[in-house]
């Protein structure tokens, strides 16, 4: 009876959104009289960050500081439609239609801003800092505070936009079943390495190096975050979580949270991310969704440590000791 | 049932309230001082997210009786931060991107803030044995853990 120690590596690929009817998700963006911009949506922030990376991309589009947007999902019976906060879906889907509101909203605030420096609309850009500016002769400006005055109380313009953005549903072709059930991939690979007692059955993950490709990372930080946690939540699911671990008998399985396992403060593994950036060509300014993907790459990398650590595979997760240690028993029984 | 008058110190300002027998800290803090940050996770005292510091020490207020704590200094993470500067914790923590969605955030800032209190330069091992008894299901542990180091070098930096 020992500790074994053994290494697995697993590479994966995830998609962005889903294919039932259709994957559709809606935007609104409007100024506010001081020129403010409003981006109401139905999609929610549930602590990854959405709220951030909409504003982020509203302004980017826009051409504002990211402070002067506002995020509304206050509420899916009377915001723009939007499927879901799920699939990792968030960033794509309600990015590319934020993208198409803002474009059109901006199309009109370059408009009253035409009228009121008396030149073409064609002639003039923002400068990112709240003005709008003719090319070439910045000189002649006016703030976006001006202008949304002005569409507002003077010219009677509504600066606004509507954005939609839908993945049509994809039909399996009836000679070969090929379809595309789902988009932009994003793509992963971990490298773990395990300790198994195989008297305990007990596996500690000493350590995994995460690499993901996940578009453009709109938020560096943020998407550090979502993978780091990932990271962890791959671990959680390849050894400790299920609610049914005699499935499809209930017994011995979690009543609530508190019997649910997972890692603790004291189980943490050595974790390394690096992220690789190839923007997707119909992301929003090049992102994919990083979000479910991350917590996808540590469970077969784990159970091909496990099984380079004591030569038996668990092909049931989680791998509980009792799993491992009934693997061992029919290995010497053959 | 007569309801029982008690006085205690929140954040450095009195309060009386009456409450019914029975009631936890967790409820009069929330629902009449309307003091939310603590938060009801488990309601069992599992999960850490309704930690408050009393006298000091840190304790789950969802197992703590309200009328227990008649004549005690409560402190809650709403009262951490100082006329509008954030204490070094929430702004380690902030730095740290050691938050997701939130909820678990009051209490780890509390265990954290016993634990520098009592000890100013912690060591991993003691970051993870403070904040054993709370519970966080987004961040996987270490942005915290690394917030508190981060916070405590804060600490005593300003000290020196």
């Amino acid at each position: 009876m020992a500790i074994r120690r053994g290494r697995g590596v697993a590479a994966i690929n995830y998609p962005t959104g889903m294919n039932l009817g259709g994957d559709p998700t809606q935007a609104l963006v409007h100024s506010t009289p001081t020129g403010n911009f409003m981006v109401t949506l139905s999609s929610v922030d549930l602590g990854q960050g959405l709220k951030q990376i909409m504003a982020q991309i509203c302004a980017e589009t826009i051409g504002v500081p990211t402070d002067r947007v506002i995020i509304d999902t206050a509420d899916t019976d009377t915001g723009p439609h939007c499927m879901g906060t799920f699939a990792s879906r968030g960033t794509h889907r309600a990015g590319n239609a934020v993208i198409q509101a803002a474009k059109e909203a901006r199309q009109v605030m370059l408009e009253v801003a035409a009228e009121e420096l008396e030149v073409n609309a064609s002639d003039l850009e923002t400068d990112g800092e709240g003005n709008i500016l003719v090319k070439g002769a910045p000189q002649k400006s006016i703030s976006i505070f001006d202008v949304a005055l002005s569409a507002h109380f003077k010219r009677g313009r509504s600066i606004s936009g509507r954005g939609m953005f839908l993945i049509p549903r994809s039909y399996p072709e009836k000679e070969t079943g090929a379809m595309k059930p789902s988009t932009c991939y994003a793509h992963a690979c971990t490298v773990a390495e395990v300790e198994v007692d195989n008297e305990t059955g007990e596996v500690t993950v000493l350590m995994v190096k995460n690499i993901f490709e996940i578009g453009r990372a709109l938020n560096p930080k943020m998407v550090e975050q979502q993978l780091v946690g990932g990271s962890w939540m791959g671990i959680s699911h390849a050894l400790y979580e299920t609610t049914e671990p005699y499935y499809p008998n209930r017994d011995h399985g979690g009543t609530d949270f508190n019997q649910y396992l997972m890692p603790g403060p004291g189980d943490l593994a050595q974790t390394e991310i690096i992220v690789l950036e190839r923007p997707s060509a119909d992301g929003p300014y090049g992102a994919k969704g990083p979000g479910e993907m991350c917590a996808n790459p540590q469970i077969p990398a784990v159970a091909n440590a496990v099984f380079d650590a004591i030569g038996v595979r668990i092909d049931t997760l989680p791998i509980t000791p009792e799993r491992i240690l009934r693997a061992l028993k029919a290995q010497a029984a053959n | 049932m007569a309801k029982v008058p008690i006085q205690f110190t929140l954040n450095g300002s009195e309060k009386a309230e009456f409450v019914e027998g029975g009631t936890t800290l967790l409820h009069a803090l929330r629902d009449k001082t309307g003091d939310t940050s603590p938060k009801g996770g488990c309601h069992q005292g599992t999960c850490g997210a309704c930690s408050v510091i009393i006298d000091g020490e840190l304790r789950l207020s969802c197992l703590t009786l309200a009328e227990t704590c008649s004549g005690t200094d409560i402190q809650t993470t709403s009262g951490l931060a100082e006329a509008g500067v954030l204490h070094p914790l929430q702004r380690a923590f902030l730095d740290a991107f050691a938050t997701q969605c939130g909820f678990c955030t009051p209490g780890m800032i509390m265990a954290a803030k016993v634990l520098l209190d009592h000890t100013p330069n912690p060591s991993r091992e003691d970051v993870v044995e403070a904040l054993s008894g709370n519970i966080c299901r987004c961040t996987g542990y270490e942005p915290i853990i690394q917030a508190v180091l981060t916070a405590a070098r804060a600490n005593s930096q300003n000290a020196a």
